[in-house]
């Protein structure tokens, strides 16, 4: 089973060095390929889910050999329910942008396609790596054929843009090294699953102080990654100027990796400091939220519009997650899956307008329902799937986070789903700038999508569907490592002691169980 | 037969929907209205299947999960009892002969398939909203609902108002649905399900929140929140009075007849939480009684005859929330369902009316339809009476059954009463007014634009005055028809009638039920008094509607000049449009712009960034000089350097 896993991780990456020796000349042969790799692991990692096995939350697929001796490092790999549909995530989303860059990229078409299939082996490896330094090596190099895709194939101020992400993420990335050889020093391996168990047998133990410095080198790689706010302005810039493809991973996965980050190391390798910190990370998620909604209101630039609004999503995943709370955390995970698909597929769409405008301005578009029907229908189902319409993915996540967090705090489930108005709001807004009223004499012959755009899109919305109406398959499959993550960080305790007597019992109290009955976490039995 | 299962009733629509949608373009408008009205028919005779087939206890039917995560799931179920049967009755029934109409009206207007694929999808997503067996899934109808209405509304897209009014209606649904939402989490998290069968029969055991505002009192304000969006009460109303730019068959179905009064159904689904919260049933009440009032003062004086009917409808959605707000569940409901006939009815008139002058909206350009729409005329006619609320027709029985409950329920009084009959006179007056403007006089266009003043028969044949089709006077002809009798099946003791409607909706509220309270005691002679009270309030409108409209109507321009000021504002509609954009909509939208983005992305932010990248490029600026290729120099800093490391050695090994 390990070998299908491996296959997943580097079919891609065998695919860049087939690109290779095919000659310059030969595009379509290149594109041909492209797709080939990016299907075929698209293919395997299906596979994955249907041999997953649910209910418990121990590492599947795992592949863990000694890479190096002095110093160790392994090559330890494997998922488990928090990072299983995320190499899905990962896979899908990269055929959709070979598939999109198809006709839009014209130069460089040999380097492109080896950058994309690059960037999916090292996205697949993020969140496959178990091993820390692994983990490091693939979280570099997911940027270095961003910043290549960015930096060539972008629009006008793509160096800029290019930098900017990249000095941002580096920055956030070389604390992490340090605190990764830090880590090394104290326990003497990379491998986080044998740093938790020291923890949890008590051989090792950190002070607090430790904790605390460690958690923030953590936590500055991945909170830029995510981003959280005030360290989000890199996001919209690089997205405006990166070619759809480049978008559509970016916003799709690349920012996962931040948010995963949070989840698979921030949070049980350093429960203390997590704990410590917590309120004032809500605080910024919180900020976040309302303060990208409000941005993205008056963004003139579709592109910037969509970039804010992953700010104010990403601002509750992070909510979900340091809220501790396992239904919200499920809800943070799954959310991840649907700003990929939603997101991405928003990504998709604004592309397929600029190829056709050749602008990203609201102000240029108006009325274009009318020449592009089927372009103006997918969009409002993308659009609806992003405002969190039930029936539809974004929904489930949502309520699911603000469940988990009205246990904790309802003021903050109060604040995360004002949210819910503001999406609508910049959402519809932009919708009917862009698609209702008269179409102007320039948009008049706007053409429609063809075959090729139609089916990208089409796999899309159908994703957005089948993840809001059949969410069990997917969150049954986080259930155990969601709990056993929350368990193993000491949070699941504090929570229940914490919560139960005072803040949901009426007046009266008569039908609230004892504390401690209700199965907070954990439990999967059926409710009827 | 009766055991067919429920989610054929709802999917049905659904099916029309995809259908019309995917494939309507390439079908002529026959088959695509065949297979919407189909669809809808079938609907409707599984609805009355299963209402047939109702037992004493509620139908539960469960179709698997649909969110499960830790310890948290929800099903899709569905849960039919009298309540949920009869909102299917009304949404299929009233849906059908909307649907008919439409099939007539939309024939010239363009984009048939995408209206009836819109229609349908609506009726799937309210017939989910009224048989989902818990919260969450008719927080599914509740947003479907919603999202249909903002597609219709904005169904003249091309138009810009039309898509303005789809977003605001979206917009301020949305503000509701967020309270509709945390009511959700709480009511999760204090009954450990959302389940209507677990939650309604445990809150029925609880004590009565009198003292202290507890969980059951906020979740119930929160549901109030999302009703009074939804069912556009003050102060989220300002929606639905701009939702009138969409066809009219949807003003009839979706703003008059079933999505508006999802409000009224959510608050008597979870009567048994209402009636142990009492300050959210009072919440309720004040709501209820100050739109009714308020609504129907701005109806009084608007000119559009849309406007005019929304108004009316937001005012007497006002009656059914009062009605709710003073336990009177049953009563409430009763409302709804008379209301969705007469004004169903009367959307559907005004559009024949509007179809036949060539879109004119105007009721002060209207006249002396009498003649050549008789149809629309008489059944028109029946749906005023029906809401001026005259006996025999059938919104006196509902809406005398309010009044009662409001002045003799526990939680009522003699203020409700009062504002309920108030609104109740003025009503009458508006719906005459617009009768008599529409349907009397001299068509007011054809004698202005005629030189000398011409003959009524001249009008006509200038304007092409016509009665409408056949398909579409047959279902005002239904309708007119059971805006006449449908108040008899609730015909009270008093008038010798066994009120088969208590009889049959009673088991759906049977929990919610005022604790420690008896029924109120009903006697008769106080119940004959305020019931001629109303009648002789009705009449008292529809009195001056004629003495100003119809005997002397300079009166009506003279009494406009003497309260000028008055006049203009509510005119205006108390200027609540203009405030909300004053107070919330510009500030947004320009803090948001001036100063977040603005002022912090790109000033705070961003500046401070750029402002420590040109320090380092300087600072790197400035050590780039120190490699000046000029040998001397790179003595002189060897020197600098040996001289500072062994310094720097000296000290640390002292």
């Amino acid at each position: 089973m390990s070998a299908l896993l491996n296959c997943v991780l580097f079919l891609p990456a065998a695919g860049t060095a087939v690109i290779l020796f095919l000659p310059r000349r030969r595009p379509a042969a290149i594109r041909a390929l492209a797709v080939t790799v990016s299907l075929a692991t698209l293919a395997l990692s299906v596979a994955l889910p249907f041999g997953f096995v649910p209910g418990t939350a121990a590492m599947q697929f795992v592949t863990d050999r000694s890479w190096m001796d002095s110093p160790a490092i392994r090559y330890h790999v494997g998922v488990d329910g928090i990072s299983l549909f995320l190499v899905l995530l990962t896979a899908f989303l990269t055929v959709l942008s070979v598939l999109i860059s198809w006709r839009s990229v014209e130069e460089h078409v040999k380097e492109f396609f080896f950058f994309l299939l690059l960037l999916e082996t090292g996205t697949i490896g993020v969140f496959v790596a178990v091993d820390l330094f692994l983990f490091y090596v693939f979280w570099e190099v997911t940027l270095v054929p961003m910043y290549f895709l960015i930096g060539i194939w972008g629009h006008e101020r793509r160096v800029y843009a290019a930098v900017k992400f990249f000095l941002f993420t580096v920055v956030g990335s070389l604390l992490m090294l340090v605190a990764i050889i830090w880590l090394y020093n104290l326990f003497g391996t990379f491998d986080s699953e044998r740093i938790l168990q020291a923890l949890a047998s008590g051989a090792h133990t950190l002070t607090f102080l430790q904790q605390f410095w460690l958690f923030l080198a953590f936590f500055a790689a991945f909170a830029i990654k995510v981003p959280l706010f005030p360290l989000h302005t890199w996001l919209p810039d690089a997205h405006v100027e990166a070619p759809t493809a480049g978008s559509v991973m970016l916003a799709g996965v690349l920012l996962k990796m931040g948010a995963y980050g949070l989840l698979r190391f921030c949070l049980p390798l350093f429960p203390d400091a997590a704990h410590a910190l917590a309120t004032p990370i809500i605080v910024l998620a919180l900020v976040g939220i309302i303060y990208g909604s409000l941005v993205a209101m008056v963004q003139p630039d579709l592109k910037k519009l969509i970039a804010y609004s992953s700010v104010a999503h990403l601002g509750l995943v992070v909510l979900g997650i340091f809220s501790f709370n396992q239904l919200a955390v499920e809800g943070a995970v799954y959310q991840m899956l649907n700003h990929g698909v939603s997101t991405g597929a928003l990504f998709l769409l604004v592309g397929m307008i600029y190829e056709r405008l050749h602008s990203r301005q609201i102000s240029d578009m108006g009325g274009l329902a009318t020449p592009a029907p089927v372009l103006a229908t997918l969009f409002l189902i993308t659009t609806l799937s992003s405002i969190g319409l039930p029936l539809l993915n974004n929904f489930v996540g949502e309520f699911l986070i603000l469940l988990g967090v009205q246990q904790e705090r309802t003021l903050y489930t109060a604040l995360a789903a004002t949210g819910v108005v503001l999406s609508a709001a910049y959402m519809l807004w932009m919708y009917q700038r862009v698609f209702l009223g008269e179409a102007s004499e320039r948009n008049q012959t706007f053409p429609d999508l063809d075959r090729r755009e139609r089916g990208i899109l089409l796999a899309a919305v159908a994703l957005m569907l089948l993840m809001g109406v059949r969410s069990p398959f997917f969150l049954r499959r986080m259930d155990a490592s969601t709990a056993a993550l929350l368990d193993r960080a000491g949070l699941r305790e504090t929570r229940v002691e914490r919560v139960v007597p005072s803040e949901v019992a009426p007046a009266s109290g008569r039908f609230i169980e004892p504390p401690g009955r209700r199965p907070y976490i954990g439990t999967t039995e059926v409710v009827p | 037969m009766f055991n067919l299962p429920l989610w054929l009733i709802p999917v049905l629509p659904l099916a029309g929907a995809a259908w019309n949608g995917l494939w309507g373009k390439r079908y002529t408008e026959r088959a695509v209205a065949a297979i919407a009205v189909g669809a809808v028919a079938l609907s409707f005779l599984l609805s009355v299947l299963a209402f047939a087939g109702l037992g004493g206890e509620p139908r539960i039917e469960s179709y698997g999960a649909w969110i499960a995560a830790a310890s948290f799931q929800a099903n899709f179920n569905f849960y039919l009892d009298p309540l949920s049967s009869v909102m299917t009755l009304v949404v299929t029934g009233v849906g059908l002969l909307i649907h008919i109409y439409a099939a007539g009206y939309m024939t010239r207007e363009g984009g048939y398939y995408r209206f009836f694929a819109y229609m349908n999808l609506f009726v799937f997503f309210m017939l989910t909203l009224v048989l989902a067996g818990n919260y969450l899934l008719l927080f599914v109808g509740w947003e479907g609902v919603g999202l249909c209405s903002y597609l219709l509304i904005g169904f003249y897209f091309r138009k810009n108002d039309a898509a303005d009014a789809g977003k605001k209606a979206f917009l301020v649904n949305r503000i509701g649905d967020f309270g509709i939402l945390i009511a959700l989490i709480l009511l999760y998290w204090t009954f450990d399900s959302l389940n209507f069968s677990q939650i309604l029969p445990r809150a029925a055991e609880l004590p009565v929140e009198s003292d202290a505002v507890g969980p059951l009192t906020l979740i119930c304000l929160l549901i109030l929140m999302g009703a009074t969006g939804k069912s556009a009460q003050v102060p989220l109303y300002v929606w639905l009075p701009d939702a009138m730019l969409g066809p009219t068959p949807v003003s009839a179905l979706i703003h008059a007849a079933t999505m508006v009064t999802a409000g009224v159904y959510i608050i008597a689904r979870s009567g048994p939480l209402y009636v142990h919260a009492p300050d959210a049933m009072f919440a309720v009440a004040l709501v209820g009684g100050v739109t009714a009032l308020y609504a129907a003062t701005i109806g009084v004086v608007q000119n559009d005859i849309k406007r005019v009917l929304a108004y009316s409808t937001i005012s007497q959605i006002g009656y059914m929330v009062m009605a709710c707000g003073v336990a009177a569940f049953s009563a409430a409901i009763f409302h709804l369902v008379t209301h969705a006939f007469f004004k169903a009815l009367l959307f559907l008139g005004a559009g024949s009316v509007i179809h036949a002058l060539g879109g004119e909206q105007d009721i002060r350009k209207m006249g002396g339809l009498r003649r050549s729409m008789p149809r629309t005329y008489w059944t028109f006619l029946a749906a005023c009476l029906a809401l001026s609320a005259v006996w025999p027709f059938s919104g006196f029985f509902s809406k005398d059954e309010i009044l009662w409950e409001a002045y003799s329920s526990p939680y009522g009084g003699v203020g409700l009463w009062l504002l309920g009959l108030l609104t109740a006179g003025i009503s009458s007056f508006y719906i005459f007014r617009l009768f008599l403007l529409t349907f009397y006089g001299l068509p007011k266009t054809a004698a202005d634009a005629a030189p000398e003043p011409a003959g009524l028969e001249a009008a006509h044949s200038a304007y092409h005055l016509h009665e409408s089709p056949p398909i579409m006077t047959w279902p005002l002809i239904l309708l007119g028809m059971l805006s006449l009798a449908g108040g008899w099946m609730g015909s009270p003791f008093l008038f010798g009638g066994s009120d088969p409607w208590s009889r049959f909706i009673a088991p759906a509220f049977q929990l919610a039920v005022i604790p420690g309270e008896g029924a109120p005691a009903h006697s008769a002679q106080t119940e004959h008094l305020l019931m001629a009270c109303s009648l002789l309030v009705s009449f008292a409108g529809l009195f001056l509607a004629l003495l100003l409209y119809r005997w002397r109507p300079a009166l009506a321009d003279v009494l406009q000049a003497r309260f000028r000021g008055a006049y203009q504002v509510v005119l205006n509609k108390y200027f609540v449009d203009e405030f909300y954009r004053f107070l919330f909509v510009r500030p947004l939208v320009i803090g948001s712009s001036e100063f977040l983005w603005k002022g912090m992305d790109m000033v705070a932010i961003d500046g401070t960034i750029h402002r420590a990248a040109r320090r380092t490029g300087r600072v790197g600026d400035t050590l780039r000089r120190m490699q000046s290729g000029n040998v001397r120099s790179y003595a002189g800093w060897m020197v600098l350097g040996a001289v500072l490391l062994i310094g720097f050695l000296v000290m640390w090994t002292v």
